[in-house]
C-alpha cells in the first residue's frame, strides 16, 4: 500500500491552491502551444523554461507547470490536424489522416470531441502506468553501475537514431554533434579546459538551454521565413459541438489497445510519441481491415493515434524520471529543467525527493481532468486561437526566446550562440537530419563520458568490464538491435504521406 | 544528392579537426585509465564513419530556397545578431519593435501589418516581462532615461 500513501502525499502537494493554479495555467498554455502550427511541445516547453526560472519557481512547481504544458500540447496538437490538415506538432500527424476527412464531411466537432476523449483515456492510463511502473523500474535501476549506465545511454542514442529517423547515418551524426558539443568546457575529472579555443565564455561549456531554444524555437522562424507562412491555410469552420456518445463508446477497445501500445512505445528510450501514434494507427487499421474505412474519416482513425500519442507522452516520463534517460525530445527538455534545478533524476529521486515524484504524478492526474474539460466543452476557445497569423506569432516567439535566454545569463555571447544553433537547426532540418539527438547528446554527453571513465577506473582499464553483467549485455544487444533492425523493418513499415487535398 | 555529399565531407573535416584539437588537450597530474582525450576521439571517429556513409549513400536533394529567399534568411540572421548586441545599450523597446517588424514582414510581406505587429509585440512583451514576470528590462537607452 506504499502507492496509496505516496499518492496521498502527492495529492497533498498537487491540491494546494498554488500548484493547482500552475497546473491549470500549464494546461491552458499547453493546449494553445500544441494547437498552433509551428509550436510543438518541445519548443513550447523550451521557451517557457527561462520564464519559469525568472518566476523563481521551486522544483515541484516548475515541473508541474512544464509537464502540464507538455500534456496540454499533446492534447492540443490534434486541433490543427483536424481543422487545417496541418499537424500542430509531429505526433499529431497521424491524426490528420482521418481527422481532416471527418472535418471535410462536416463532422469537425465530432472529430474534436472523439479525439479529445481518446487523448484523455490515453493520458490517464499512461499516468496510472507511470505510477505503477516507475517505482518498480527505480528499484531495478539501483542495480545499475557505470558500465550499465554507459550501455543505457548508448541504447537511447541508438533507438532514437534507429526508429525515429529515416537515415541511421544522419541520426548518428547528429548524436555525435551533440556529444562533441558537450565535451566543450572543463573536463570533469582533471579540471582542464577542452575545446574552448581560449574563450572564457566556453569554460562553463555550452548551456543546453541555449542549444534547446536555438534548435527548437529560433530555427522555426527561419523555416517560416522561407515558406512565407504559406502553411497557414484557412481551414474548416467549426459548427455546433455535440458529444457523439455512441460513437465514443464504439471506439472503447481501440482506445484501450492504443493506450497500452502507445505507453510501451513511450517507455522505450528514444522512441517517443510519434512512434506511439504511428504504431497505434497502423495497428487499428490492420485490425479494422478494408471495411474499416481508415483514411476516409472514421472515429477509430482519430481515436487510435490520439490515445497512442498521449499514452506515449506519459510513458516517456518513466525512463526520464527513473533512469535519467529521456524517451523523447520533450522529455529531454524536461530533463534539462531538472538538471538546471539541481535535481538528478534516477532511482535516488524516488527515495530522496518523493515530493517531486508524487507531486508530479498527482498533478498529472488532475491535469488530465482539467484538460478534458478544456478540450471538449471549451474547444471553441482554442479553435479561435488558430487564426493568429504566423507573421505575429513567430516574431513573438523569437523575442520571447531572446529575452528568456538574456535573462538567464545576461551575456551577448549566449544570444549569438543561440542564433548559431538556430541556423544549425535550420540547415539540419533542410538536410533531414534530426535535431533531437543533438539535444540528447549535449544533455547526456558528460554523464556518458563520466560513466565510461568511472567504469574504467573500477576495472583498472579493462575494457571487457563494460560487458561484465547481464543487464549491461542486454542493453548492448538492445542497442545494436535498435539501431540495425529498423533498416530491415523499413521496407514493411512505411510512413504514410499527409493526405492530399 | 550533392548537399548530403558536401555535408558529409564537412562533417569528416570537422571531425578530423576535432581529433587534432583533442590531441592537444593538456593532461594533468590527476589521471585515470581513460583520460580526457579518448572519449572525444571516439565520438569524432563515429562522426567520420557517418560522414563517409553520407558521402557514399546520399539522400535525395532537399528543396533549397531560391537565391532571394536565401538572401532574406541571411539578412534575418544578421539582424538577429545585431539585436543581440543592441539589447543592452539601446534598451528593449526600439530594437524589439524594429526586429519584430522586419521578421513579420519577412514572413508575410504586408508592411502595415508588420509595423503594427512589431510595435504591438514590443510594448506588449515589455509590459508582460517587466510587470507580470518582474524582469529588469530597460525600456530606453540609459542616456535618455537620465
Amino acid at each position: 500500500m506504499d502507492i496509496l500513501a505516496n499518492l496521498a502525499l502527492g495529492f497533498d502537494i498537487a491540491l494546494s491552491p498554488y500548484t493547482f493554479l500552475l497546473a491549470v495555467i500549464g494546461c491552458f498554455l499547453g493546449t494553445i502551444i500544441g494547437a498552433l502550427p509551428g509550436l510543438g511541445p518541445s519548443n513550447g516547453v523550451a521557451i517557457l523554461i527561462p520564464i519559469t526560472f525568472t518566476l523563481g519557481l521551486d522544483a515541484v512547481a516548475a515541473l508541474v507547470l512544464l509537464t502540464s504544458v507538455y500534456y496540454g500540447a499533446m492534447y492540443g496538437g490534434r486541433i490543427s490536424s483536424i481543422l487545417l490538415n496541418i499537424p500542430g506538432d509531429e505526433p499529431a500527424m497521424m491524426t490528420t489522416l482521418d481527422g481532416f476527412p471527418m472535418a471535410k464531411n462536416g463532422r469537425a466537432g465530432d472529430a474534436l470531441v472523439i479525439s479529445g476523449v481518446a487523448s484523455f483515456v490515453g493520458a490517464l492510463l499512461a499516468t496510472l502506468g507511470l505510477m505503477l511502473l516507475a517505482p518498480l523500474l527505480a528499484r531495478v535501476a539501483y542495480l545499475f553501475g557505470p558500465a550499465e549506465y554507459f550501455a543505457l545511454y548508448l541504447l537511447a542514442f541508438s533507438t532514437l537514431g534507429g526508429i525515429a529517423s529515416s537515415n541511421q547515418a544522419k541520426a548518428a551524426l547528429a548524436s555525435c554533434a551533440g556529444l562533441g558539443i558537450a565535451m566543450i568546457g572543463l573536463d570533469n575529472t582533471t579540471g582542464m579546459p577542452r575545446f574552448t579555443g581560449g574563450n572564457m565564455h566556453l569554460m562553463d561549456g555550452v548551456d543546453f538551454l541555449v542549444a534547446i531554444v536555438g534548435l527548437f524555437a529560433v530555427s522555426e522562424v527561419f523555416v517560416f521565413i522561407e515558406s512565407h507562412g504559406k502553411n497557414s491555410a484557412v481551414g474548416i469552420k467549426l459548427g455546433k459541438v455535440t458529444i457523439p456518445y455512441r460513437e465514443i463508446w464504439s471506439t472503447r477497445w481501440t482506445m484501450l489497445r492504443s493506450s497500452v501500445v502507445g505507453f510501451i512505445a513511450g517507455v522505450l528510450p528514444g522512441a517517443g510519441a510519434s512512434l506511439g501514434s504511428f504504431l497505434t494507427y497502423m495497428m487499428e487499421k490492420s485490425i479494422a481491415g478494408n471495411k474499416g474505412g481508415f483514411g476516409t474519416g472514421v472515429a477509430k482513425g482519430v481515436a487510435a493515434p490520439e490515445a497512442g500519442n498521449n499514452a506515449a507522452a506519459g510513458g516517456a516520463l518513466v525512463p526520464m524520471l527513473t533512469l535519467g534517460v529521456p524517451g523523447s525530445g520533450t522529455t529531454a527538455v524536461l530533463l534539462a529543467v531538472l538538471m538546471t534545478l539541481n535535481i538528478t533524476p534516477g532511482p535516488t529521486l524516488f527515495a530522496d525527493r518523493p515530493d517531486v515524484v508524487w507531486g508530479l504524478i498527482a498533478s498529472l492526474l488532475i491535469a488530465n481532468f482539467v484538460l478534458l474539460a478544456m478540450n471538449v466543452p471549451m474547444v471553441k476557445v482554442f479553435v479561435r486561437i488558430l487564426s493568429v497569423p504566423p507573421a505575429l506569432l513567430l516574431p513573438g516567439v523569437t523575442m520571447i526566446s531572446f529575452v528568456g535566454i538574456y535573462s538567464l545569463s545576461g551575456s551577448y555571447f549566449d544570444l549569438v550562440l543561440m542564433i548559431a544553433f538556430g541556423v544549425m537547426g535550420y540547415v539540419f532540418r533542410k538536410l533531414d537530419i534530426p535535431t533531437v539527438p543533438v539535444i540528447l547528446g549535449i544533455l547526456l554527453g558528460n554523464q556518458m563520458e563520466d560513466n565510461l571513465r568511472r567504469a574504467m577506473v573500477l576495472s583498472d582499464g579493462d575494457w571487457t568490464f563494460l560487458f561484465s553483467s547481464a543487464i549491461a549485455n542486454g542493453l548492448w544487444i538492445a542497442a545494436v538491435l535498435g539501431f540495425v533492425a529498423p533498416l530491415f523493418l523499413r521496407r514493411f513499415l512505411k510512413k504514410p504521406e499527409l493526405s492530399e487535398d | 544528392m550533392k548537399s548530403d555529399r558536401v555535408f558529409g565531407l564537412v562533417a569528416v573535416l570537422v571531425a578530423l579537426a576535432y581529433i587534432a584539437s583533442a590531441l592537444q588537450i593538456q593532461t594533468s597530474f590527476l589521471s585515470d585509465p581513460v583520460g580526457s582525450k579518448t572519449f572525444p576521439i571516439l565520438i569524432a571517429s563515429a562522426a567520420i564513419i557517418c560522414g563517409v556513409v553520407m558521402i557514399f549513400k546520399p539522400d535525395v536533394e532537399p528543396d533549397w530556397p531560391e537565391l532571394n529567399v536565401l538572401a532574406s534568411l541571411v539578412f534575418s540572421v544578421i539582424i538577429l545578431v545585431g539585436y543581440a548586441y543592441a539589447l543592452k545599450p539601446i534598451g528593449f523597446l526600439v530594437p524589439t519593435a524594429i526586429v519584430a517588424s522586419v521578421l513579420s514582414y519577412q514572413i508575410s510581406p504586408k508592411p502595415k501589418f508588420a509595423v503594427l505587429a512589431g510595435c504591438g509585440l514590443s510594448v506588449g512583451l515589455f509590459i508582460v516581462f517587466k510587470y507580470a514576470l518582474g524582469l529588469s528590462l530597460v525600456a530606453f537607452p540609459k542616456a535618455l532615461m537620465g
